[in-house]
């Protein structure tokens, strides 16, 4: 097992330097290069001569490439255009509210998913089977975006009954400690603080946890239609164990695995979902802080947030990997 | 080869696999005409070739179709701030913030939609079939070389990809496209070799080459369209998502800027700030886009079950 782990460690190592070079050339194959990146769309052209002959973009490119990498490495990616302070610190800052947005997205899309699916599987043909399988199929047609408007229009705007934007009450005075807003009053036993959190990350992670909740209906009902007719499955019941133990130990059991797959890969899928999702709800994550960029063409911001939710997504696969490794003996002799 | 153990790769790999398997049982009929005579008896296919159908028809004769010019701003005069005037007579759907006639606009916009869809995810079954090509065919430091270009492509999530491609590329209707394509050429790469890999060490590929058949009509000849499948169901369920990523792209600002061209991503991304005054504007777009992603979708999921040995008899 941990040589299994160290070969997928070391297999990021390419992967992690061809991301570097595509964002590298990426900044540099933009109109005005690094600098306007650096100095913002309303540069002259004087400023961006001066700022490539100060920072060495006039310099071989293979040079400027390994300049970059060792910055990158410390986690240095220059400073927006827009706000003038480190790309770093803003990602580090955005970041806890998107992931926490994930969370609670993956958490009601397993949580509702994987019992309909079971339930459509069990009781396949009825109506509640055709129901789900119609549902999922929607699920994955209706834009993200327009589904969080829909979902802020109506519950938010006209029934009031949830906020409809924001991370947390502005009027809310609470103590921060790691960002996570919800961790957060937990820690400080600020209970309302949390509470609030929790209420402005229902509606955005309902929008953004949809297209999961789709997928993963669809693949727990497929996959416990499968499990159902293994002769494993006929072996229990023929030797006359309980049909609940036959559900709980032999069904249930072996129809998850495939579903646990698909759940690591939309939790990565939802880091870039959550642009629209955040855009929408101005929910103040990774996700408005990339829309924000790229309204005001703040490159450095949307270089920096792209390498670094690449980097986070490759990671999010890794641990799937791995962890499927530890579920499925068969995926470690690869 | 062990390459690094990405389950979205491992996924695409299954895929392949699967269809990959040699049919059985069905002597004598080919595998295409098999499948379509599957698909002609399976409702959900039926429904899904109809709406793409009413789709197509609809986007081909738009010009015939339309009631009025979707540019015209006829009702402009009536509209006010905080009003939009809804249905009425001539307008059917009414009329959206610049007095334009929302149906024609509607229905030209499918030309542009659907042309987006299109282009974009034909774009993307060429370029990534070329390098699936590649890899499948030639194997060995080619293959190596390919998938690893794939593999680092993948890695990054597909929309951060299309918004990188759209940035650079600025903002137009080819731009979209290629942005949109960019992002599913790794897919079908992975997707065709994976199939062809399947494929060539196959009893027929053996015995081709054990008969001394070179190596390139073996590849051409043979195998690729014996590994075409998979790829033809990812191309139909790509369509619909072509279609909704464009929306998304366009809500981000970084559609096609062109107002001459009604589309409905355009439509549906510049309706949400009117959303609390005339929801419609936003429905009737995000409507067309949900039933032409939904037609695709049916369509694909039943080619699948057609073209897998797996669903045969």
């Amino acid at each position: 097992m941990l040589r299994f782990i160290v070969r997928r460690l070391l297999q990021l190592i390419p992967i992690l330097l061809g991301l570097s070079v595509l964002l590298f050339a990426w900044l540099r194959a933009l109109p005005g290069g690094p600098a306007q990146a650096a100095l913002g769309e309303r540069a002259t052209p004087e400023d961006i001569a001066r700022y490539n002959e100060l920072f060495g973009l006039d310099e071989p490119i293979y040079v400027q490439y390994l300049r970059f990498l060792g910055r990158a490495v410390q986690l240095d990616f220059g400073t927006s255009a827009r706000t003038g302070r480190a790309v770093t610190t803003e990602f580090l800052e955005r970041m806890p509210g998107t992931v926490e947005l994930t969370i609670f997205a993956m958490i009601f899309a397993i949580g509702v998913g994987i019992p309909l699916g079971y339930l459509a599987a069990r009781k396949h043909g009825s109506w509640l089977d055709s129901t789900s399988v119609i549902g999922s199929l929607l699920g994955v047609a209706i834009p993200v975006f327009f589904l969080a408007y829909l979902l802020r229009l109506v519950f938010a705007v006209e029934l009031g009954w949830l906020p409809g934007s924001g991370r947390q009450d502005v009027r809310m005075d609470a103590t921060r400690i790691t960002n996570f807003y919800v961790l957060d009053g937990l820690l400080t036993r600020e209970w309302d603080a949390a509470w609030d959190a929790v209420l402005h990350l229902v509606l955005p992670a309902i929008a953004l946890g949809t297209i999961p909740l789709a997928i993963i209906v669809r693949i727990t009902r497929a996959s416990v239609l499968d499990v159902v007719n293994e002769d494993y499955v006929r072996t229990a019941n023929a030797k006359g164990l309980a049909t609940a133990t036959v559900r709980r130990r032999h069904i249930i059991r072996n129809a998850l695995l495939p579903v646990s797959t698909t759940i690591g890969l939309q939790a990565g899928l939802l880091l870039s979902g959550a642009v629209l999702t955040e855009t929408v709800f101005a929910f103040g994550g990774v996700g408005s802080a990339i829309y924000e960029a790229i309204f005001s063409r703040d490159f450095a911001v949307l270089q920096g947030f792209i390498l670094l939710l690449a980097v986070v997504y490759v990671l999010i696969n890794l641990l799937v990997d791995i962890s499927y490794g530890l579920l499925d003996p068969r995926v470690r002799a690869r | 080869m062990t390459a690094f153990g990405d389950v979205r790769r491992r996924r695409i790999d299954e895929l392949a696999a699967r269809a990959g398997a040699v049919p059985e049982g069905e002597g004598g009929v080919s595998l295409t005409r098999s499948a379509f005579r599957r698909l002609r008896r399976n409702p959900v296919a039926i429904i899904g070739a109809v709406i793409v159908l009413v789709f197509l028809l609809v986007a081909a004769f738009a010009p015939l179709l339309a009631p009025r010019d979707p540019l015209a701003q006829t009702l402009l005069s009536q509209i006010r701030p905080g009003s939009i005037p809804g249905a009425q007579e001539g307008f059917p759907l009414g009329v959206d913030n610049l007095g334009r006639d929302l149906l024609s606009r509607l229905i030209m916009g499918s030309r542009q939609s659907l042309m987006i869809g299109v282009v974009s995810t034909v774009l993307g079954v060429v370029v990534g079939m070329a390098l699936g090509v590649l890899a499948g065919g030639l194997g060995g430091w080619v293959d190596t070389v390919v998938m690893r270009f794939v593999d680092i492509v993948l890695s990054i999530p597909s929309l951060l990809m299309a918004i990188s491609i759209s940035v650079l590329l600025g903002q137009n209707q080819y731009a979209l496209m290629i942005a949109i394509a960019v992002t599913q050429v790794p897919i079908f790469a992975r997707l065709l070799r994976g199939s062809m890999l399947a494929q060539r060490n196959s009893d027929y590929a053996l015995a081709a080459t054990a008969l001394g058949v070179k190596k390139g009509r073996i590849i051409f000849g043979h195998v690729l369209p014996n590994s075409l499948s998979p790829v033809i169901v990812q191309g139909t369920l790509s369509l619909a998502t072509a279609i909704i990523e464009a929306a998304a792209l366009s809500f981000l600002g970084l559609g096609d800027p062109d107002l001459a061209r009604p589309e409905w991503g355009a439509m549906l991304a510049n309706a949400q700030a009117f959303l609390s005054i005339r929801p419609e504007l936003a429905v009737y777009p995000a409507l067309c886009i949900i039933v032409v992603a939904l037609g695709f979708t049916l369509l694909g999921e039943s080619l699948r079950e057609a073209l897998d040995p797996k669903f045969r008899r």
